[in-house]
């Protein structure tokens, strides 16, 4: 069974902050890292591929440095490893990056299923996964915390908000995982050396046929118009004293407000 | 854009013709072709075997704006019920509706949901397209993407709302891809540009360090989904009703690729949905243990509010993950948020930090979470909220 499994790096969103004077993101100094969800879905694909062969390849479109989070990858023991590279790719919104990373998958085109984070933490936007499976007409399932395949189906249970759903769909399908899938395991030895030495092929524009009108700024619908740091209301109001003083208190003001 | 046929490709073996819901292909001498009703909906293009169906997704310079008007919601059902979302957005898509001169409408696709309709007119809908289907009963990507689909291409709304739901998200998106429109998730804030009338749609990103407006101004619709609880329902008005447009679908289960097999609900006395509550206690590391969530549930259960917990005691297994609030849980805007022994790292405060009133417990003076919060006690958890408990009980007389 070979498995793709579409990546992204991130800055660790923590530590992003907005410079109060330019009103632009401040991200130097800030670790990159594989989006977390994405490392429960290359556990998830190495696990299938342990039980049923097949090999494991990650891509991810990316700047050049992109390629680390690759190497992380292969170093938790993916086979193989694909970067998306292209100042083309520059300004890509999730349209354009479902298109561009469709266009990786074609190239690949031996494949029976691909697995994704749910959403990456630094957009949040839950929008690839899904956008890739509808250009490649294939089904998708998202939100997936069990998956087993069984010839060329597969039965995911999905973790809603308030229930799990249990579908069968048929490969080749998209499945995004939730956290709660898996432990991603940390790189063996072996794996963190191979993954050092191992080549890691850059593909551009040209080499995945991409049309580069569908591509970056050109092939996004959407465009940030504006980023600001968020609101937070001044600072509260500290109550103080006893337990049961400050309960007193502050059943009084909840009254008071009128929230209880 | 548009779809077509390659027709060297196509053996004239009829799938699609039982894939298309609007009863749109028909095999003639041994090849497929699209009729007057084709609303390039797309639900053939994955049916064919012999990838012979060709759908061209639009670009957006090629799109002529001025076809497209009115703002439209797309429904959520749960047992029979609209979702507060749907009304949420209907109450947000009357304001926006308003400010453009234009309808709202809402789409809702199901199975005997035509009653819903009214319920859609009180909060603010103008007409109700309606798609009733046996196939439709659940929500599942395929059908609806395609039936959907088929709906905005046929009647162009500028402008498509939906709940950040796992729903939500799931087919907004799809929808997005097939017809090339611009989508921006999680909004927390819409709003009509009066001289461009472009929607401006704002959302929090890097885990809420950052807020960004995004617009769409080539593409269309301008698609969005909303989080639940950020938009304010309206007070229903009885005295409005909604034009009922029936949509005649017809959906083959055999062309729909993904069966749902088993629904299972989580079991529980506080599995009151934290998105869905007016009030809600939420607890944290500072519990020390699984069993001090018995402190949360009690004081949950007299103030009636759901309960809710930290991303540390989900990954404890304290709790399950159905109650964790913040960046990688659910986003939460109930009228009172009480977080107890919670310290506010800043994936929790981008789940919660618009709540109406915040109210903090925790015996770290320097915790963050006192940032954000209105009412902020520094003390023992494990006195305090007894306490609470015990006075709210004799307050509201219990």
């Amino acid at each position: 069974m070979n498995i793709i499994v579409s990546i992204k790096q991130v800055p660790d969103t923590t530590e992003v902050k907005i410079d109060p004077v330019t009103n632009t993101l401040v991200r130097e100094g800030v670790p990159s890292i594989i989006n977390p969800f994405d490392e429960n879905a290359i556990e998830c694909a190495l696990q299938l591929v342990e039980k049923h062969g097949g090999k494991v390849t990650v891509i991810t479109m990316g700047p050049p440095q992109a390629e680390q989070a690759l190497r992380d990858a292969l170093a938790m023991g993916a086979d193989e490893a694909i970067l998306v590279c292209d100042r083309a790719f520059a300004g890509s919104d999730t349209l354009a990056t479902s298109y561009t990373l469709s266009q990786t998958v074609k190239k690949i085109a031996d494949y029976d299923l691909i697995i994704c984070g749910k959403q990456a933490f630094d957009g949040d936007t839950a929008q690839v996964g899904p956008g890739l499976a509808e250009h490649l007409g294939i089904p998708q399932v998202t939100y997936a915390i069990d998956l087993e395949v069984e010839g060329k189906k597969a039965k995911v249970k999905r973790l809603l908000s308030d229930r799990f759903e249990i579908v069968e769909t048929r490969l080749p399908c998209l499945i995004t995982v939730v956290k709660q899938m898996n432990e991603p395991r940390h790189g063996s030895l072996k794996n963190v050396m191979k993954a050092r030495k191992k080549e890691i092929p850059s593909w551009t524009a040209e080499d995945i046929g991409a049309d580069t009108g569908r591509c970056g700024l050109n092939g996004s619908p959407t465009n940030v118009v504006r980023v600001f740091a968020p609101q937070r209301h001044s600072q509260g109001e500290r109550l103080e004293g006893e337990a049961a003083e400050v309960v007193e208190q502050l059943v009084g003001k909840l009254r008071e407000k009128q929230v209880i | 854009m548009g779809i077509y046929i390659d027709i060297d490709k196509c053996t004239g073996c009829k799938l699609c013709v039982s894939a298309c819901p609007y009863g749109a292909v028909e095999v003639v001498d041994g090849k497929a072709r699209f009729t007057d009703d084709c609303t390039s909906c797309g639900a053939c293009v994955g049916s064919c075997k012999f990838g012979a169906i060709v759908l061209e997704v639009q670009r957006k310079e090629e799109v002529d704006t001025s076809l497209y008007s009115g703002v439209w919601v797309l429904a959520e059902t749960h047992d029979g019920k609209l979702a507060d979302v749907t009304l949420e957005l209907l109450s947000e898509g009357r304001k926006l509706a308003d400010e453009l001169v234009t309808e709202v409408s809402l789409v809702l696709a199901g199975q005997n949901v035509e009653g819903l309709a009214q319920i859609a007119a009180q909060y603010g809908a103008d007409k109700v397209y309606l798609v009733e289907h046996e196939t439709l009963a659940q929500y599942r990507t395929d059908p609806f993407t395609s039936v959907i689909c088929g709906l905005i291409n046929k009647h162009k709304p500028e402008i498509v709302l939906i709940g950040a739901t796992t729903m939500g998200r799931d087919l907004a998106s799809r929808i997005a891809a097939r017809i090339g429109a611009g989508l921006t998730a999680d909004c927390t804030g819409l709003a009509i540009d009066p001289e461009t009338r472009l929607l401006q749609q704002t959302r929090p990103a890097f885990g809420g360090n950052v807020m960004a407006t995004i617009q769409c101004r080539n593409a269309r619709p301008q698609m969005s989904t909303v989080r639940p609880r950020v938009m304010k329902k309206a007070q229903p008005d009885a005295s409005r009703t909604a034009e009922i447009i029936r949509e005649t679908v017809n959906l083959n289960e055999k062309s729909i690729a993904t069966k749902i097999i088993e629904i299972i609900k989580e079991e529980g006395t506080d599995a009151i949905d934290v998105q869905d509550a007016e009030i809600i206690v939420s607890g944290g590391r500072g519990l020390r243990k699984a069993e001090n969530f018995a402190l949360i549930r009690e004081l949950a259960e007299v103030i009636g509010a759901a309960v809710g917990a930290s991303r540390a005691t989900v990954d404890a297994g304290w709790i399950p993950a159905y109650h964790q609030v913040g960046q990688t849980g659910k986003t939460v805007q109930p009228k009172l948020y009480i977080a107890c022994g919670i310290s506010g790292a800043v994936q929790h405060l981008a789940g919660m930090g618009s709540s109406d009133c915040i109210v903090a417990i925790n015996s770290d003076p320097d915790a963050p979470i006192f940032g954000v919060a209105h009412y902020g006690i520094v003390g023992d958890l494990f006195e305090v909220v007894p306490a609470l408990t015990r006075k709210l009980k004799q307050e509201l007389g219990q």
